[in-house]
């Protein structure tokens, strides 16, 4: 723009987030996370397809401290990346556009993605 | 590219406090975003004390104040005082709203007054709504007809057909919501934001306009409409309560029932 001489008002650092904006931010946040997820999982299957000494190897790596902290990250990135898509295909039906209902759909979701992560580790462990 | 720290000549310094004189038992504490083109300083924000004993209600009346009574190098847009000119229109405790329709009493704590955001700014709370004003004329917010009108009598509209403009139409063009939005920030440039993509849909909804076909054409592209990804900062913040998330909804909603 030809104003850059004119100072930019302050916007993110002033801005107060509504819980709509930060389950925006999260589900860009979780996509990204799941993209480098995917690499974990290519790298299990080359481990799997090297043989057992390599890939108990990486079941070790795995399993440490960071390793299952990451796995659990990686399996909330996919459970709240699921449930907040399935609110945005509401969304693009036309449906759920009154604040209150955005609102409610948002705690709806954040509430999901953590008792489904929840769940999966219960029934792995 | 987002960019999110703000470019070197516009952070913010700390600026004066303007303390209240005499005895004021009711004070509340303004923290004001100032800029003043004719110096080289960075923008600053000042803190006045304001006795709202002799004070109005809303965050208007004590800018207005403040301008009159303690400091009148404050800058700021005002005119209807009552919501309806848009001219008001201010970042006020986080959130875009107009200064004439807030009431201080539903601020807790000071009262921080930025103006919109992600703006350029001529002076103080004076933002150049110059793109803004130029995305709009874009969208051809004006009624398009081929067919002559009826020789006797204007293009008349059903109860119903009227019903569906009453909500977009009542924007007043304050440009809260899209100084709201993050996709805004980002991409003003290129992404029309929610105000317009609003008056857009006022028109592709009318049912005596004929030009929804081109209107849609105008509209279907990565940035122009594409760009809003249902955060709900327009909707959230909308002083007149209006909804163009849903307004921009129902227009992707049109673009993909055109393709089947």
């Amino acid at each position: 723009m030809s104003n850059s001489d004119r100072p930019l008002s302050p916007h993110i650092s002033i801005y107060r987030w509504p819980i709509t904006m930060a389950l925006s931010i999260l589900h860009r946040a979780t996509g990204v996370a799941m993209s480098i997820g995917l690499i974990v999982l290519a790298a299990w299957l080359a481990y799997a397809a090297a043989g057992e000494a390599d890939y108990a190897r990486f079941i070790d790596l795995m399993s440490t401290l960071i390793g299952r902290l990451l796995l659990i990250g990686w399996s909330y990135a996919f459970a709240f990346h699921l449930a907040n898509g399935v609110r945005h295909l509401f969304w693009d039906t036309g449906r759920g556009f009154e604040m209150r209902q955005a609102n409610a759909s948002a705690w709806f979701v954040l509430a999901a993605s953590v008792a489904m992560t929840a769940g999966f580790w219960m029934v792995l462990a | 590219m987002a960019e999110f720290r703000l470019p070197p000549n516009s952070r913010i310094r700390k600026g004066k406090h303007f303390a209240v004189a005499n005895g004021a038992k009711n004070v509340r504490c303004f923290a004001v975003y100032r800029y003043d083109p004719d110096s080289d300083e960075n923008p600053r924000v000042d803190t006045y004390d304001v006795d709202m004993d002799t004070c109005g209600p809303m965050v208007l009346d004590a800018l207005i104040k403040i301008k009159n009574e303690i400091d009148s190098t404050l800058t700021f847009r005002r005119s209807c005082r009552e919501g309806i000119c848009g001219s008001c229109s201010m970042n006020i405790d986080g959130g875009n709203t107009l200064a004439c329709t807030l009431s201080i009493d539903d601020v807790k704590g000071n009262i921080r007054v930025y103006p919109l955001p992600h703006m350029p700014v001529i002076k103080d709370l004076v933002p150049d709504m110059t793109n803004f004003y130029a995305q709009y004329a874009s969208i051809k917010p004006w009624l398009q007809s081929r067919t002559p009108p009826p020789p006797n009598h204007e293009r008349l509209q059903s109860k119903e057909d009227q019903e569906r403009i009453d909500e977009p139409a009542a924007c007043i063009l304050c440009a809260c919501c899209s100084t709201a939005c993050p996709s805004y920030w980002w991409n003003s440039d290129r992404f029309l934001g929610p105000a317009v993509l609003l008056a857009a849909y006022r028109w592709l909804v009318d049912s005596r306009d004929e030009a929804t076909g081109e209107r849609l054409d105008e509209l279907e592209d990565p940035f122009r409409l594409y760009r809003c990804h249902t955060i709900m900062n327009c909707t959230q913040t909308c002083p007149k309560g209006l909804n163009p998330a849903r307004a921009i909804a129902e227009t992707k909603k049109m673009l993909a029932a055109r393709r089947h």
